[in-house]
C-alpha cells in the first residue's frame, strides 16, 4: 500500500482521542480497524492529513450490560462481537456474515457504522433494532438514534471532530426471533442486498416485525410497508411472501457490477420473505 | 535393498515449508544497496493523442532521482515483441514500452519516476504534466470490423490484425443435406489472470552487465528478448526468476515494465525496483479469453457428427503480445475434441480494440474450444432427445482405435474415454441424480437441479519444435536438463523450466531418485536463473513434465551410461556384464559384487582410476524435443442447484476423472486439478473483466473482479484413469491446464440443464445470479 503522506497520532484514552481529533482540524480521520479506510488510502481516494489511530484506546473495546440495553464499544472487533454472549443475537449473527476471518479480526463494530457504507451489513441491523449511537466531541456526549445516523452514501451524522464511542442496542424479549438474509456472490464479497429481520411471535401470529434493508439505497432503510403488512398477520411463509411484496417500496437501489436496480428490487422482495420466515421460525 | 519407487508417491512438496512460512524470495523481497524505486504514470484514457508531456516538475519533488517520458527512450526502447506472426500479412503495429504520441488503452504507461523510496515515486507521479486529446475508443469487436469504424491504429487502416483459416476434410459434403444442423454463438468473456504475487522487477547494473530479477515464467525467453530490444549482448544479461507466486500465463510476456526498468537502470547506473499494485496489475497484466465464437455442427439423426464450423473473433486488445495472436490457433485443433467427424472448418480473425492486450491464460485456446464443442454436444443431445453421455459415446474415438489421427490432423497417441466416463458416472451417481432432477422438475421445486458434462481432451506439452515452426511461432519447443552427481554422491539437477507454484523441486527429484536409485532427499533441483540454467524454454502449456521431465530422464540416462562404464572399469568386469538396480552396480552372476552409484560418483570425481579418455565428472546435459503433443483427457461431471427465485447457482457435486497418463506425484496432480477447477469454475460463474462505455476497466480491485475462494467451491471428487502416453518414456501427459479446460463447460452446461425445461439454452458467462434470473424472467415472458 502506498498512500499519500499523513501524520499519525495514537492516543490511549477517549479523552486523548477526542482532543487529538479536534486538534487536528478538518482533514483528520479516525483509524479504527483500517479495513475500509486503508483501501481508500491505497487508492488515494482519501487523503487525510492526520490519522488518529484508536487501536490503543482499550476502553472503547468494552461490551457491557446496561439493563435494557447492551452497550457495544466502537472498537470491539467483529470477532469480539461474534463471540461475546452479551451481544444481541441479530447483531452477532449478522456480524458473522461480514467478510472473512482476517477482516473480522481487525475490522471494528464502530468503524462499520461510522463508515456508513450502504453495502455494509451492520447499519441495517442498527436501524431495525432502533439502536442509539453515542458520540463524543469537545462539546460533550451526544446520542444519535440509528434512524438519524446514516445520512447519505458513506456519510454519517458524525461531525468531523466527533468520535463514535459505542452503541446502545436495546434488548428484545424472548418472544423475538431474528435473521439476517445476506445475498452475495462469493463468500467474501459484500451484500448485493441484505435483509435484517426481527419478528415478535405470539401463538402463530406476528406481534411486531422490524426490517432493515442493506444496499437498497445510499443508506439503509426500514421496510416499513412490509412491517405493517406483516404485523398482526399469521406467521406463515405465505403471509410473509405477500407482505414482502412491498419490500422495494421507497427504496432507491444502485445499479452496479453486482446487480441492476431492478434485480435488487426483486431480491429485496424474495429475501425479505425468507428473512421473515427464518426469523419467525425458532 | 529395494526401496519403494518415488514415482507414484504422494510426496509433500519440498518447497512448501519455506513458501508457507514466508521464507521466500519473491522479487519484491530483494533489497540492494542504493536501490531506487520506479513508479509508472499510466494513461487514464482508452484512446488519446498525447499533445504534450512534461516530466520536469516531478524531478523537483523530494526524493526523486529522475523522471522519463517515452521520448527520453525513443532511440533505445524498440518495441515489445510478438513472437507469433500467425499469417504472412498479419497487421503488427509497434508496441512501445512507453507510449510517445498516442495511448491506446487505460493503463498504458507514458512516463516513469525514479525515486529513493516507493512513496516519493508514487507522490511525484501527480507532478507530471500530460495533455491528452481524446480519440474515440474502439471497444466492440464486431463494430471494429465494420466499414468506416474508428481505428485503434489509424495508420493501419483496419482493426483486423489477421484472418487465419484452417479447412480439413470435405466440408461441402459434410454440410450438404445434413439432417441436423445446430448453430450457436458463445461469448468467452475477458478474464484477468489473478496470480497471488503481483508482478515485480529488480534490475541491478554492474558495469556493463545487468542482472534482472523478475516475477516471470520465462527467464530464458526474457533474457533473449531483452538483449534483442536493448542491444545489450545476451551474455551480459542474467535473468533470475526467484520464487514466483503464480502465473497462469500472465507472466509469460516480455513486458513494458521489464524493458523500461532495464533502460532506466542503464541510464542511471543504479539498481531499480518496481512492484505493481493489484489495481495496476488488473489494468496491465495481459488479459485472457475474450472471444466471440460462432459455432455450428452438422450431424446425422443418429447423432453421428459430420462436420464442424467455427468462426471466431478474438480480441487482441490494443497491441499484439508475445503469443497473443496464436492463442486461438491453439484451440483450432481442439474443436473436434474427442469426436470423430469428416470435416472441420475454422476461421479466426484477430481484432484490435482499445483495451488491455490479451495473451495466453491457463489453457490458452483449448478452454474456449472445449467449452464450445461440449456445449454444442449438449444441444445435439437435446435436439435428438438423447442422453448427453450417449451422444458423446456415439462420436468419441474408441479406446481400441488409438493411435487415432483426428480431422484436425493431430495424432492422439492414447486414451480411454470409455473408462474415464464409466468411472466418473459411478462416482457421480449419475442415474440417481437424473432421477432426482426429474422429480424436482415435476414438483416445480424453486431450486432446480442441473447436470453438466465435459468429456474433454486437450493438447499439452507445448510443443514439438517442428510443429511450432510450421505454425510460424518464433521459438522452439524443446527442453533441457542437466544432472550431476557430486563427489559425496548427492545429486544436483538443473532444469530449463521453472516453477511458479507447480512443485518442480519435488517431482523432478522423484524422477531422478528413481532413475539413479538415490534417496529423494539427496536431489536438489536448480532452476530459474540463466547463470545456472544455461538453456531452456521455460514454463507454459503444461510442458514442464511432459517435455522437461523427459529431458531429466534423458540426462539421467546419460549419467547412468557413464557410471556404468566407470563401474565396469572399477569392478574389472566387462560392461556387458554390469547390471544396475536400486542405486548400485553389480556384475552379473557374481553374488557379492555391488558398487553403489555414490561410490562411482566419488571415484569418477577423484579421477585416480578411470577408463582411458573418460572425463572426470559424473554429469550430463540433455534435451528433449517431443515428436507430438500429449493429450490428457477425462470426464468431468457437475451438479448444480439453481435457485430460480434469486438466480443463485451453487455447485453441489463435482466429479473429475482425469487421465493425465503416468502420475509422478498424485498429491501434486490433485493440487493442479483443484486449482484448475477453481479457475474454470471462476470463468463459468464469477470472473469478468468489464469495461465501461469510455473504455475504463471497472474491475480493477478484487472487490469488483470476483475471484472465488474455498468457501465458494464444493468438495471436489477427483479420481484418475491412467493410460500412459506412448510418445515419451515417462508416459506422462501434463496436468497444469486440464482442470481449467474441462470445468467451464461442465458448470455452465449444468446451469443450462437446470433451466432447460423453461426453454433456456444459454446463459452468458459468467452465469451471475442476475444473468440467470434475467434468463428465467425472459423465458417466462417477463415475469420473475
Ligand atoms: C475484503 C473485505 C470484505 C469486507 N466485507 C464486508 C462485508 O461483507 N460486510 C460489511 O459490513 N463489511 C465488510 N467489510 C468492511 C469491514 O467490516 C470493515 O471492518 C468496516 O467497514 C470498517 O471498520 P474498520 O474498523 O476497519 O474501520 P476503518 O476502516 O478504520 O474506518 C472506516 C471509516 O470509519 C471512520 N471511523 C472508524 N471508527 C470510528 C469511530 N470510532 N468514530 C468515528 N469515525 C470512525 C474512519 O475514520 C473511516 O472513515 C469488508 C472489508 C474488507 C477489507
Amino acid at each position: 500500500m502506498i498512500p499519500a503522506e499523513f501524520s499519525y497520532v495514537r492516543p490511549s484514552t477517549v479523552d486523548e482521542a477526542v482532543a487529538a481529533l479536534s486538534g487536528a482540524g478538518e482533514d483528520a480521520k479516525v483509524l479504527a480497524g483500517g479495513q475500509s479506510l486503508m483501501p481508500l488510502l491505497r487508492l488515494r481516494l482519501a487523503l487525510p492529513e492526520v490519522l488518529v489511530d484508536l487501536d490503543r484506546v482499550d476502553e472503547m473495546r468494552e461490551i457491557r450490560d446496561e439493563g435494557d440495553n447492551v452497550f457495544i464499544g466502537a472498537m470491539a472487533t467483529h470477532y469480539n462481537v461474534i463471540r461475546d454472549p452479551l451481544v444481541p443475537a441479530l447483531v452477532a449473527k449478522t456480524t458473522a456474515t461480514v467478510a472473512d476471518p482476517a477482516v473480522r479480526h481487525r475490522g471494528t463494530f464502530g468503524g462499520s457504522l461510522a463508515h456508513a457504507d450502504p453495502a455494509g451489513d451492520l447499519p441495517a441491523v442498527m436501524l431495525a433494532l432502533d439502536a442509539t449511537m453515542v458520540a463524543r466531541s469537545p462539546r460533550g456526549s451526544r446520542d444519535i438514534p440509528a434512524a438519524d445516523f446514516f445520512v447519505d452514501y458513506l456519510t454519517s451524522a458524525l461531525e468531523p471532530d466527533e468520535l463514535l464511542v459505542g452503541v446502545r442496542v436495546p434488548k428484545l424479549g424472548d418472544d423475538w426471533g431474528f435473521h439476517y438474509e445476506k445475498f452475495h456472490r462469493t463468500a467474501q464479497s459484500w451484500a448485493v442486498v441484505g435483509v435484517a429481520a426481527a419478528v415478535q411471535r405470539s401463538n402463530g401470529t406476528v406481534g411486531a416485525a422490524r426490517i432493515g434493508l442493506t444496499n437498497m439505497g445510499p443508506y439503509p432503510i426500514r421496510a416499513s410497508a412490509v412491517e405493517s403488512a406483516a404485523s398482526g398477520g399469521p406467521a406463515s411463509a405465505d403471509a410473509f411472501r405477500s407482505a414482502a411484496e412491498a419490500a422495494a417500496e421507497a427504496t432507491d437501489p444502485p445499479s452496479d457490477l453486482n446487480g441492476s436496480a431492478d434485480y435488487r428490487r426483486h431480491l429485496a422482495r424474495v429475501l425479505t420473505a425468507r428473512a421473515l420466515t427464518a426469523a419467525a421460525t425458532v | 535393498m529395494t526401496t519403494a519407487p518415488e514415482i507414484g508417491s504422494s510426496r509433500k512438496r519440498s518447497e512448501d515449508a519455506r513458501l508457507i512460512t514466508g521464507k521466500t524470495q519473491w522479487t519484491d523481497n530483494i533489497q540492494l544497496p542504493g536501490m531506487c524505486y520506479v513508479a509508472f504514470l499510466r494513461s487514464p484514457h482508452a484512446h488519446a493523442r498525447i499533445t504534450n508531456i512534461d516530466v520536469s516538475p516531478a524531478k523537483g519533488r523530494t526524493g526523486v532521482i529522475a523522471a522519463f517520458a517515452g521520448q527520453d527512450f525513443a532511440d533505445e526502447q524498440g518495441a515489445l515483441p510478438c513472437a507469433w506472426p500467425v499469417t504472412e500479412d498479419m497487421v503488427h503495429p509497434d508496441y512501445l514500452p512507453l507510449a510517445i504520441n498516442e495511448v491506446r488503452f487505460v493503463g498504458e504507461p507514458v512516463a516513469i519516476v525514479v525515486a529513493r523510496d516507493r512513496y516519493a515515486a508514487a507522490d511525484a507521479l501527480e507532478a507530471i504534466e500530460v495533455d491528452y486529446e481524446p480519440l474515440p475508443p474502439v471497444l466492440d469487436m464486431e463494430e471494429a470490423l465494420k466499414e468506416g469504424a474508428d481505428l485503434v491504429h489509424g495508420d493501419k487502416g483496419t482493426n483486423k490484425t489477421y484472418t487465419w483459416v484452417f479447412e480439413q476434410g470435405d466440408n461441402e459434403a459434410a454440410w450438404r443435406d445434413a439432417p441436423v444442423v445446430i448453430e450457436r454463438r458463445y461469448i468467452q468473456q475477458r478474464l484477468i489472470p489473478s496470480a497471488m504475487e503481483p508482478r515485480a522487477v529488480v534490475v541491478a547494473p554492474v558495469g556493463d552487465e545487468y542482472t534482472m530479477w523478475s516475477a516471470t515464467q520465462v527467464p530464458h525467453i526474457l533474457r533473449t528478448v531483452l538483449s534483442v530490444i536493448t542491444a545489450i549482448p545476451e551474455q551480459k544479461i542474467r535473468v533470475i526468476a526467484p520464487d514466483v507466486g503464480g502465473g497462469f500465463g500472465s507472466k509469460i510476456g516480455v513486458t513494458a515494465e521489464e524493458v523500461v526498468l532495464m533502460l532506466a537502470a542503464r541510464r542511471l547506473g543504479r539498481p531499480l525496483k518496481w512492484t505493481e499494485s493489484r489495481s495496476e496489475g488488473n489494468l496491465t497484466v495481459h488479459h485472457g479469453r475474450d472471444q466471440i465464437q460462432d459455432i455450428a455442427i452438422a450431424a446425422d439423426r443418429d447423432g453421428k457428427l459430420r462436420g464442424l464450423r467455427v468462426k471466431l473473433l478474438a480480441d487482441m486488445g490494443a497491441y499484439l503480445r508475445l503469443v497473443g495472436p496464436g492463442v486461438p490457433l491453439l484451440g483450432a485443433f481442439m474443436y473436434n475434441a474427442i469426436y470423430k467427424m469428416d470435416a472441420l472448418s475454422f476461421t479466426c480473425s484477430g481484432v484490435f480494440t482499445n483495451k488491455t492486450p490479451t495473451d495466453a491464460y491457463r489453457g490458452a485456446g483449448r478452454p474456449e474450444a472445449t467449452y464450445a464443442i461440449e456445449r454444442l454436444m449438449d444441444e445435439l443431445a437435446v435436439e435428438l432427445n438423447l442422453d448427453p453421455i450417449e451422444v458423446r459415446r456415439r462420436n468419441w474415438i474408441k479406446h481400441e482405435e488409438f493411435p487415432y489421427t483426428t480431422i484436425a490432423g493431430l495424432t492422439y497417441d492414447s486414451g480411454n474415454y470409455e473408462a474415464a466416463t464409466e468411472k466418473a458416472l459411478q462416482a457421480f451417481e449419475y442415474d440417481k441424480l437424473r432421477a432426482e432432477q426429474a422429480d424436482r422438475r415435476e414438483r416445480g421445486d424453486p431450486v432446480q437441479l442441473g447436470i453438466g458434462i465435459s468429456t474433454y481432451t486437450e493438447m499439452c506439452g507445448i510443443a514439438p519444435s517442428r510443429v511450432l515452426g510450421q505454425l510460424n511461432f518464433g521459438g522452439g519447443g524443446w527442453e533441457h536438463a542437466s544432472v550431476r552427481m557430486l563427489a559425496t554422491g548427492k545429486v544436483e539437477a538443473v532444469i530449463g523450466t521453472s516453477p511458479h507454484g507447480q512443485g518442480h523441486d519435488t517431482t523432478m527429484a522423484q524422477i531422478i531418485a528413481d532413475k539413479l536409485g538415490v534417496p529423494w532427499e539427496d536431489v536438489k533441483v536448480l532452476h530459474g536463473d540463466t547463470a545456472t540454467s544455461h538453456k531452456g524454454l521455460d514454463t507454459y502449456g503444461s510442458r514442464s513434465l511432459a517435455i522437461g521431465g523427459v529431458a531429466v530422464v534423458n540426462a539421467c540416462d546419460k549419467v547412468l551410461e557413464k557410471a556404468k562404464r566407470a563401474a565396469a572399469h572399477l569392478m574389472e568386469a566387462s560392461e556387458q556384464d554390469i547390471e544396475f538396480a536400486n542405486g548400485a552396480f553389480s556384475v552379473r552372476g557374481v553374488a557379492e559384487s555391488s558398487l553403489p552409484i555414490q561410490d562411482v560418483a566419488f571415484a569418477v570425481n577423484l579421477a585416480h582410476n578411470l577408463p582411458d579418455g573418460m572425463e572426470p565428472s559424473l554429469d550430463s546435459d540433455a534435451t528433449f524435443d517431443p515428436e507430438n503433443f500429449s493429450y490428457p483427457h477425462g470426464t468431468h461431471l457437475c451438479a448444480v442447484d439453481v435457485d430460480t427465485e434469486t438466480g443463485f447457482v451453487k455447485i453441489r457435486k463435482y466429479v473429475a476423472v482425469d487421465d493425465v497418463g503416468k502420475v509422478i506425484n498424485p498429491l501434486i496432480v490433485d493440487g493442479q486439478v483443484h486449482g484448475g477447477l477453481a479457475q474454470g469454475i471462476a470463468q463459468a460463474l464469477y470472473e469478468e473483466g468489464v469495461y465501461d462505455a469510455d473504455g475504463n476497466l471497472t474491475t480493477t480491485t478484487l472487490a469488483d473482479y470476483l475471484v472465488p475462494s474455498a468457501p465458494d467451491l464444493p468438495t471436489f471428487h477427483t479420481d484418475r484413469t491412467e493410460t500412459p502416453a506412448t510418445t515419451n518414456p515417462l508416459g506422462v501427459k501434463g496436468v497444469g491446464e486440464a482442470g481449467t479446460i474441462a470445468s467451464t463447460p461442465a458448470v455452465v452446461g449444468a446451469v443450462v440443464d437446470a433451466l432447460r425445461p423453461l426453454g433456456i439454452n444459454d446463459v452468458r458467462m459468467p452465469c451471475t445470479p442476475e444473468r440467470v434470473w434475467q434468463a428465467i424472467k425472459d423465458a417466462r415472458g417477463g415475469a420473475s
